[in-house]
């Protein structure tokens, strides 16, 4: 079980509060657990990477274990407290006002 | 008695407003989606209560959403749950949010690319979408102007989105470049006489129709005049800030330009300056009296760098003699100290007898007057930045 913490805006939009958890089958990467994200939750594909390139957006960041994952392959295996679920995986807005 | 219920984008969400055909007491409704831009709302002439919204976000992309009771309840077209895919096979919520651009080897692969602000080409990327237009006879046709310029159309409600891809292959899509708000198609026309026929405008390309349905399109800016453009006289290249029509009169367009109020009887085919006696020609709204098709309405901006009313006085004008001879409407309107502005899609009216006319601001306020202009008062006051406002009047 992987657990997914999501931007306020997302939860909203996802209509949950708190953390998500999905399954991941196979080795636990960002690309992975995005694929079960929006499986489980099909509102948000295309708001954390574009429908067609499948780039990250720009103003997201992910983070897992206190280190920015963000320009890493999103191939490349996240962490085993990642895959144990032991942390969660964040997905995090840039800070911006207005 | 007839109810209108305004619907109104803002940059933090949107609000609907509604009241008896009085229009002296309001009920507001919001924020919805609370947070995002609100680029617009529009209802079905058709089914009123199926109302589709913009919602964007520079973080987190572009999201459509529906409602089929008026309002009440919204969801992501294709998964009325907001989050599981449906039975059957049908496209889930995601994909009601693609606007993918049209890359097929017959119609779409030659449109790689548009003017960018410094002259070389630039790939064309989605950004959002900038008006929603429903269909006068479909309600689950809805069609969808977006940024970067491009007209979207879809027939299942807003589950999924096909591009019209003759527009931006009509061989002027290399010369279309950006204003200053991006390149965004903002205005969507539906002739009431000739389902075949839509018209649609471009910042800055300039104004363009259709009379196969969306197949093939031609440019109809002949007599717009842009002296900010290398050619003033161009084919494509002005900024063409919102076009109005009267369902009436479905040959006669009136245009706000970026300077320049305009007017053609022919469909777009040939404008000819009705400016008059404005004080300034530079503003972004433009709308028709329901009723009368010569009275138009216009909110005149003091100039393309100040974008704010002149002397801090906020007055919509007035034609009765569909342009050239205005007048200022300024009961119940801030007549000092007002510098807001009121952007291309903030401006409607109803079709109640006595015609109501609506605006917002960039100051939150939303005015309304339920006698053509001729006394305003705000309806709400302090909302977050209005992008979008249009009215429906309902039995």
């Amino acid at each position: 079980m992987i657990r997914v913490e999501l931007p306020q805006h997302l939860r909203t939009l996802a209509r949950v509060s708190g953390e998500v958890t999905v399954e991941v089958t196979g080795p636990v990467t960002q690309r992975s657990i995005l694929d079960a994200l929006e499986a489980s939750y099909p509102v948000l594909r295309g708001t954390i990477r574009d429908h067609v390139t499948q780039q990250r957006r720009a103003f997201l960041r992910f983070f897992a274990c206190g280190e920015d994952w963000s320009h890493e392959s999103p191939d490349t295996p996240l962490p085993d407290d990642i895959a144990t679920g032991r942390e969660p995986f964040l997905i995090v807005g840039a800070i911006a006002g207005g | 008695m007839s109810k209108v219920r305004v619907l109104v984008g803002t940059r933090k969400g949107a609000f609907i407003l509604s009241s008896d055909g009085k229009r002296e007491k309001w009920e507001i409704s919001g924020p919805h989606f609370a947070g995002w831009e609100i680029y617009h709302m529009k209802g079905s002439p058709v089914d009123p209560n199926r109302l589709y919204a913009s919602q964007t976000s520079g973080w987190f992309g572009q999201i459509i959403q529906r409602s089929d009771d008026g309002g009440k309840t919204w969801h992501q077209p294709g998964s009325p749950e907001g989050q599981a895919p449906p039975a059957g096979g049908a496209p889930p919520a995601g994909v009601s949010n693609m606007f993918v651009y049209d890359a097929s080897d017959s119609t779409g692969k030659p449109l790689t690319t548009h003017q960018w602000y410094d002259g070389t080409q630039h790939p064309w990327e989605f950004k959002r979408v900038w008006h929603i237009e429903p269909s006068l006879t479909e309600p689950d046709t809805v069609y969808a102007g977006i940024e970067d310029a491009a007209l979207f159309r879809s027939a299942d409600g807003g589950v999924s989105w096909k591009e019209l891809p003759g527009l931006r292959g009509n061989d002027t899509g290399p010369r279309w470049q950006p204003g200053a708000g991006g390149m965004c198609l903002h205005t969507i026309i539906l002739d009431p006489s000739n389902p075949k026929r839509i018209y649609i405008a471009i910042s800055a390309a300039g104004a363009f129709r259709t009379d196969d349905g969306g197949a093939s399109w031609k440019p109809i800016n002949r007599g717009l005049k842009s002296q900010y453009i290398p050619d003033p006289n161009a084919e494509v290249g002005h900024c063409v800030h919102h076009v109005a029509m009267h369902p009436a009169r479905p040959n006669t367009l009136f245009m706000q330009k970026h300077w320049d109020v305009m007017r053609s009887d022919d469909a777009g085919d040939n404008w000819r300056e009705v400016s008059g006696n404005l004080p300034t020609d530079f503003g972004f709204v433009i709308d028709v009296h329901a009723h009368e098709p010569e009275t138009v309405f216009v909110v005149p901006i003091k100039s393309d760098s100040e974008h704010f009313p002149l002397e801090g006085k906020l007055r919509v004008y007035r034609s009765r003699s569909g342009g050239n001879e205005w007048e200022p409407l300024t009961k119940g309107l801030p007549q000092s100290d007002c510098y807001v502005n009121v952007l291309r899609d903030a401006m409607a009216v109803d079709s109640l007898d006595s015609c109501g006319v609506y605006f917002g601001t960039t100051g939150g306020q939303v005015y309304a007057s339920a006698d053509a202009g001729n006394n305003w008062a705000p309806i709400v006051r302090d909302l977050p930045a209005v992008l979008s406002v249009e009215v429906q009047t309902l039995p």
